[in-house]
């Protein structure tokens, strides 16, 4: 009965990650290790027998203990790696926070230099030149929304 | 845009909710010098720091939420590199450092890719006492025995840069505690960099006051050790920029 349940959660696992791939909810890097592990379950579920046998091959006398440190120990790795991804993530925001924040400061400086230059090329772009005169007496009113 | 010379020296400050102090150090450091170009970071302040430092004449670089001081001083760097400073200083926002004062620790860089304004070197009545004092002398003592000079205050924030030291700073300025001082000091010492010091005197903050907690002042010697440890076991930067002749190793 017990294996029964055990395959089933392993399974709903197993179904789960694939359907998150799917979906694209998960990266393949960190579905890689779940799938592994779901995978593992399975079988371990299928065949008990295979963990006793396993657990006395390694020297372990009670074979659940086998299956808590290795549970233990990956659930440590995940932690880890998952510290490891957060840490690169926050150097990325952290570089790109330096960007934007040099990029606005030479945008505006663009686009004071600009207002204060004249607005002519623009205007004049779009409408004749002879009526560039009385657009460019028009102040930087069309610069100021961008803030 | 990239590294076109600039004769002109650029002034980092950064700065976190410093609305109060911020105006009068701008408009001092500018004041001192046509040739000083002022550049606050603003570290994701809530209040209306940036507005304060824009209307004071400084150059604002906004970054979206806050770093840490590493964070903004970087930040700075990048901006010091793509305007082609060739020489760049961090002063406190807060009126700690004496504006007066720059011109003296920009003249270290004539030897030095570092320069440093130290605040226990014989002249100011700066003091410390206890474990945060036992922790500055430790580190004095190590960064001294790397860099081959004698050296009495390196956490002071107070600190000059050419464009080889700027260059090893965009490889190595952690965001963490101390990583803006002791970690990237430490770091580009062992890429190469030289560092000199200049002895300042420091005025009092303007606002708040500093601390003199034992359990704080313990902690803080437990942190700078951990920095130093660290520190001294990361790997160094490669530097484009060659050596000067006049202290080439």
């Amino acid at each position: 009965m017990g294996n029964i349940a055990a395959f089933l959660l392993a399974l709903a696992i197993v179904g789960l990650v694939v359907e998150m791939l799917r979906r694209k909810k998960l990266r393949e890097k960190y579905a890689a290790l779940w799938l592994i592990v779901g995978v593992a379950t399975l079988v371990l579920a299928a065949f008990p027998r295979l963990l006793n046998i396993v657990a006395e091959f390694v020297g372990v006398q009670l074979p659940s203990n086998l299956l808590f440190a290795m549970s233990i120990l990956m659930l440590l790795g995940v932690c880890l790696h998952l510290s490891w991804e957060i840490s690169v993530v926050e150097d990325e925001t952290r570089t790109l926070a330096e960007e934007v924040a040099i990029l606005r400061v030479q945008v505006e400086a663009l686009s004071t230099a600009a207002s204060t230059d004249s607005q002519v090329p623009s205007d004049s772009l779009a409408t004749t030149p002879d009526t560039a005169g009385p657009h460019a007496a028009k102040p930087d009113t069309q610069h100021k929304g961008s803030d | 845009m990239e590294s076109t010379p600039n004769p002109r020296v650029l002034v980092i400050m950064p700065a976190w909710n410093e609305s109060e102090a911020v105006g009068n150090t701008v408009r001092e450091v500018l004041n001192t010098d046509s040739r000083y170009d002022v550049l606050v970071v603003n570290d994701g302040s809530t209040d209306n720091t940036a507005a304060v430092a824009a209307e004071a004449g400084a150059t604002v670089l906004n970054l979206p939420f806050n770093l840490g001081v590493g964070g903004a001083m970087r930040a700075g760097f990048k901006y010091a590199r793509r305007c082609g400073y060739r020489q760049v200083i961090q002063v406190d926002s807060d009126g700690q450092h004496d504006p007066r004062s720059i011109d003296e620790v920009l003249a270290g860089l004539a030897h030095a890719d570092i320069s440093i304004g130290a605040r226990f070197a014989d002249r100011g009545d700066y003091k410390v006492t206890g474990p945060r004092k036992w922790a500055m002398q430790l580190l004095a003592k190590v960064i001294s025995g790397l860099a081959k000079t004698r050296l009495t205050d390196v956490t002071s924030g107070f600190r000059a840069a050419n464009v080889r030291a700027v260059d090893q700073y965009l490889d190595h300025y952690p965001a963490e505690y101390l990583g803006d001082t002791i970690d990237s000091l430490v770091v580009a010492i062992r890429s190469g960099c030289t560092v000199t010091q200049v002895p300042v005197e420091m005025r009092a903050r303007q606002g708040g006051k500093p601390s003199h907690n034992p359990a704080k002042a313990a902690i803080y010697l437990g942190r700078s050790v951990f920095a130093l440890l660290f520190a001294l076991t990361r790997k160094r930067s490669h530097l484009a920029v060659p050596a000067p002749q006049a202290s080439g190793a």
